[in-house]
């Protein structure tokens, strides 16, 4: 273990956190906040701190897949850590572990949050909330990797620990590089939004910090009613992007690349497609008396699906009262989430692919009882350990899934609550269903329960390993 | 530049390594999956998994925009499909490793046919760099320039040598010979030498001259000069055939001692003038039989390297042959190379090496003019030949008067095909070519060595 990169590189993070900070400090003076001084001292703490651990640089700057995962999460947690301060000593969210749960909700884009009143929230603490979903979404590290010159090192194993998907690969030989490509299709496609929305008549704050909790596939709303107040031509925007940015990004790579036909060779793009308009086409039906015309029917429905399979949690309207088809497709579709290589959660709809074709060959070998299959992804055979990593992620997934549904029942929550509660975080969506629906909140959960969603949601973010690799003993000797 | 690298064995990793070091983005090309994992962990390159002669492979890859594909599979054939193909579709330099004794005879044909710029035959390689060392079995390394017009010798000054424990300038007044000391090791420490340098028993020396000027240095200082008479090789591969080819050419006696029956009968049938033994090699009694004890040279390129460091370390013990040691794999370097076991040859080294000099000339049109490089004493220093296209601010200045960074030597100016040794009054001119030693890493162009 080479404990004094994984230092190194924490105070790189800690010293990028700094300056992150000093953009609600300057939305705070244009407001005239004094919510500005809780983030320049914390911004403040930050620099120093990070300073002092990058002073001395590491003997060894050579590291290996398992400081690569400590790294990360290491880091997601001294962010969240962090980034809870501000809330605390501006006063905002004066309890520590719901600033902390507001913040980690933030940066692993769930949405999920204990405010009754939003609005009550000074525009620097807002933007600061939305503007950790935009960091988080793409990640910290693809953003280090660029400004940070790292050589010698694996930065592929911090890219692996942090990108989403069963697999990650690169676009163009160089890491930085790729991580650069990543980042100038984010930034772009946000700024697109930003643009539309306020041609759409939307404030200049609530187009910049609605667009950083599409893009992150975040959800953190500056309304209590979320997204339900704005404009219909607004809200369809949203959807647009939502879905958008929940599409694999190498699709957009190769659309504006040379090779235009790879992108559509990308199965698991077309699957989540296939599934975001079945999913419309079937809500839109079963909720059509709920709406005056069937066109808003339409427009609920596929705000509704979008926000949820790309795990972004905006809402429209109260899905809590929709009928129980509506609900339970919504439900389902928050566990297969969006595309690896996307800003979104969940499992990835790449995982239930292979997961699909496992079935399928299951059920092959049973009938031929010798015939030997090789699984074909985009046309390309896909690796055994691939499809075993998969397995074993639906397996851990359900570990966890149902060890934090036990501890959180100690509040004596209904079943449907603690259920959707759990599935909310784990996968990085936001509301659930009754109590944690649209209109509810976390609020009401002991501190315990929020710990453990605190965990649920880093987990979620970093696909599990990484933060389970922190609680394992081997990993911290010394060899 | 953009490089695409077919097949990523030993050769195809340690090229992909030191060109991504030297700033390149590189593609590597390999049908193992677990090896294309292997690599994409350790160093930043772009790996695709499949058959590099496929067309669509090669497209992932990005052949279209690349500027080189270097093809280093197993199979020669393979290699010059993925170059035929690249060629064809990438409109690239195209380099093969091509190693079948049977294709090198028509090499030249093969190369013009499918345009590809360089072939390189590993074993023949190796086989050369060998003759070149029996040559002139003083030197345990030796690098030419200026088409070998100089060359940088590598030796090791033996205790109770006639230099110990003089300074640089004091051998040079002493001997008044036409060489210069670029680099000298003196346990894990390597320094470009100074005037008033003592040179001590067991430092190793790099000296650079023309090949004339060091032999009468080598005469001078007391040390055999003239090539050896005889040669023992164990080992009976492609590269002891080679080897014994160019050995018999410059008129030297070759004796190969393979161990299987059928392999002799070919070589002996290949090589009628060699005498070729039946027999294992680490069988002591064969090697005393055929007589170790007076043998000039030893060479031992037996498939395992283990085998070839003991028969070498044997060798010494009870000989005082010239010995060179074949290494294939390329881990414990420094365990080895403290056995003092003289001349190291690593194939895939020298491989690398080839093609990596033809990478940097390429670049050459692209801005550097960096002509040969070579790296000596491990990889800290390295001797780089400038072609000087145009008019620079090192250009028309004697050389006392440019501020040289530190750690840098003008060794040698090639004016008009005339070597000169600088002194502080040379001026550089445009056409002539320079050498350059230093132990900073990545020069790439003349401009480089001022501050």
């Amino acid at each position: 273990m080479n404990y004094s990169i994984i230092r190194y590189i924490i105070g790189w993070v800690l010293v990028l956190e700094a300056i992150f900070m000093l953009m609600p400090c300057l939305v705070a003076l244009i407001y005239q906040e004094k919510s500005g001084v809780a983030f320049i001292t914390t911004a403040a703490i930050c620099a120093v701190i990070g300073l002092l651990m990058i002073g001395k640089k590491p003997k060894n700057k050579n590291y290996y897949a398992r400081e690569g995962f400590v790294i990360v999460s290491l880091s997601w947690i001294v962010m969240g850590l962090f980034g809870a301060l501000p809330f605390v000593l501006s006063g905002e969210i004066p309890s520590y572990v719901d600033a902390l749960f507001e913040i980690v909700s933030g940066f692993t884009t769930t949405g999920a949050s204990i405010l009754n009143d939003v609005e009550a929230l000074s525009h620097a603490c807002l933007f600061w909330r939305s503007f950790s979903h935009w960091i988080g979404g793409m990640g910290v590290f693809v953003f280090l990797l660029i400004v940070l010159p790292l050589t010698g090192g694996s930065n592929m194993h911090l890219m692996r620990a942090e990108s989403p998907g069963p697999s990650v690969g690169k676009l163009v030989p160089k890491v930085r590089e790729t991580a650069k490509i990543l980042y100038l299709i984010y930034i772009v496609m946000t700024i697109i939004e930003m643009i539309i929305l306020l041609v759409g008549g939307m404030p200049v704050f609530d187009a910049i910090t609605l667009s950083f909790g599409t893009a992150g596939t975040g959800g953190f709303g500056i309304k209590n009613s979320s997204i339900a107040d704005y404009s219909v031509f607004c809200q369809a925007v949203i959807t647009v992007f939502m879905i958008l940015f929940g599409v694999n990004f190498n699709f957009y790579y190769y659309l504006l690349g040379k090779n235009k036909g790879n992108a559509f060779k990308m199965e698991e793009v077309r699957w989540y497609f296939i599934i975001i308009l079945a999913s419309i086409g079937l809500i839109t039906f079963n909720i059509r008396g709920q709406f005056e015309s069937l066109p808003m029917a339409f427009h609920h429905a596929a705000f509704q699906v979008g926000s949820v399979i790309t795990t972004t949690g905006y809402a429209t309207s109260d899905f809590n009262l929709w009928p129980q088809m509506s609900k339970t497709i919504l439900v389902l579709i928050m566990f297969i989430g969006a595309c690896a290589g996307s800003t979104g959660g969940g499992i990835k709809v790449s995982r239930i692919l292979i997961m699909f074709k496992t079935i399928g060959q299951e059920i092959k070998t049973l009938i031929h009882p010798r015939s030997v299959h090789t699984m074909k992804l985009d046309d390309k055979a896909v690796d055994k350990s691939v499809v075993r990593g998969v397995g074993a992620f639906l397996m851990t997934y359900a570990v966890i899934f149902c060890a934090s549904l036990l501890l959180i029942t100690l509040d004596g929550k209904d079943l449907v609550t603690n259920f959707t509660a759990v599935t909310a975080t784990i996968n990085n969506i936001g509301p659930g269903l009754m109590d944690v629906g649209p209109t509810g909140n976390f609020a009401g959960f002991s501190v315990l329960s929020k710990c453990v969603f605190i965990f649920n949601m880093l987990a979620g973010r970093l696909e599990l390993y990484p933060v389970l690799l922190l609680f394992t003993p081997a990993v911290w000797r010394k060899n | 530049m953009k490089v695409i690298i077919v097949g990523c064995g030993k050769v195809g990793a340690t090229i992909a390594e030191q060109l991504v070091e030297e700033g390149h983005d590189i593609a590597v090309i390999d049908m193992n999956n677990e090896v294309i994992q292997d690599i994409t962990n350790s160093i930043d390159v772009l790996g695709v998994v499949g058959n590099g002669a496929s067309y669509s492979i090669q497209k992932e890859a990005g052949i279209e925009e690349a500027d080189l594909l270097i093809a280093v599979t197993g199979s020669d054939e393979q290699n010059l499909l993925c170059c035929l193909f690249a060629k064809k579709v990438g409109n690239c330099s195209t380099i093969a490793r091509v190693r079948n004794p049977l294709y090198s005879h028509e090499i030249g044909y093969i190369k013009d046919e499918l345009g590809l710029s360089m072939v390189i035959n590993p074993e023949f390689a190796a086989a050369t760099e060998i003759a070149r060392l029996l040559r002139f079995p003083s030197a345990d390394k030796i690098d030419t320039f200026a088409k070998g017009r100089v060359e940088i010798l590598k030796f090791v000054v033996h205790e109770g040598s006639v230099l110990e424990g003089y300074s640089l300038m004091e051998i040079g007044r002493k001997l008044n010979s036409g060489i210069l000391f670029c680099a000298v090791e003196r346990k894990d420490e390597v320094v470009i030498p100074r005037g008033d340098f003592v040179i001590q028993g067991n430092d190793v020396v790099s000296i650079v001259a023309s090949p004339k000027d060091a032999k009468t240095f080598f005469e001078k200082i007391g040390v055999e000069t003239h090539q050896v008479k005889d040669a023992l090789i164990v080992g009976g591969g492609t590269i002891a055939y080679y080897l014994a080819e160019q050995l018999l050419s410059m008129g030297i006696h070759v004796k190969i001692i393979e161990k299987d029956t059928e392999r002799c009968e070919v070589l002996s049938e290949l090589l009628p003038e060699a005498v070729i033994i039946h027999g294992d090699a680490t069988n002591h009694d064969i090697l005393m039989e055929e007589g170790i004890e007076n043998a000039e040279a030893f060479v031992s390129l037996t498939g395992l390297d283990e085998g070839n460091v003991f028969l070498s370390l044997y060798a010494q013990s009870c000989s005082k042959a010239k010995i060179v040691t074949k290494i294939n794999r390329i881990s414990f370097e420094d365990v080895v190379a403290k056995f003092q076991l003289g001349s190291l040859i690593y194939p895939k080294h020298i491989t690398a090496e080839y093609i990596i000099r033809y990478v940097r000339a390429m670049q050459n049109s692209v801005g550097s003019n960096v002509e040969t490089m070579y790296r000596l004493i491990g990889n800290k220093v390295e001797a780089l030949e400038f072609r000087i296209r145009e008019e620079s601010v090192v250009v028309g200045k004697p050389i006392m008067e440019l501020k040289l960074k530190k750690n840098i030597l003008v060794a040698c100016i090639n004016h008009k095909g005339k070597i000169i040794r600088p002194n502080g009054q040379t001026k550089i001119h445009v056409g002539d070519t320079v050498i350059i030693v230093t132990t900073q890493q990545g020069l790439r162009d003349i401009n480089d060595i001022v501050e």
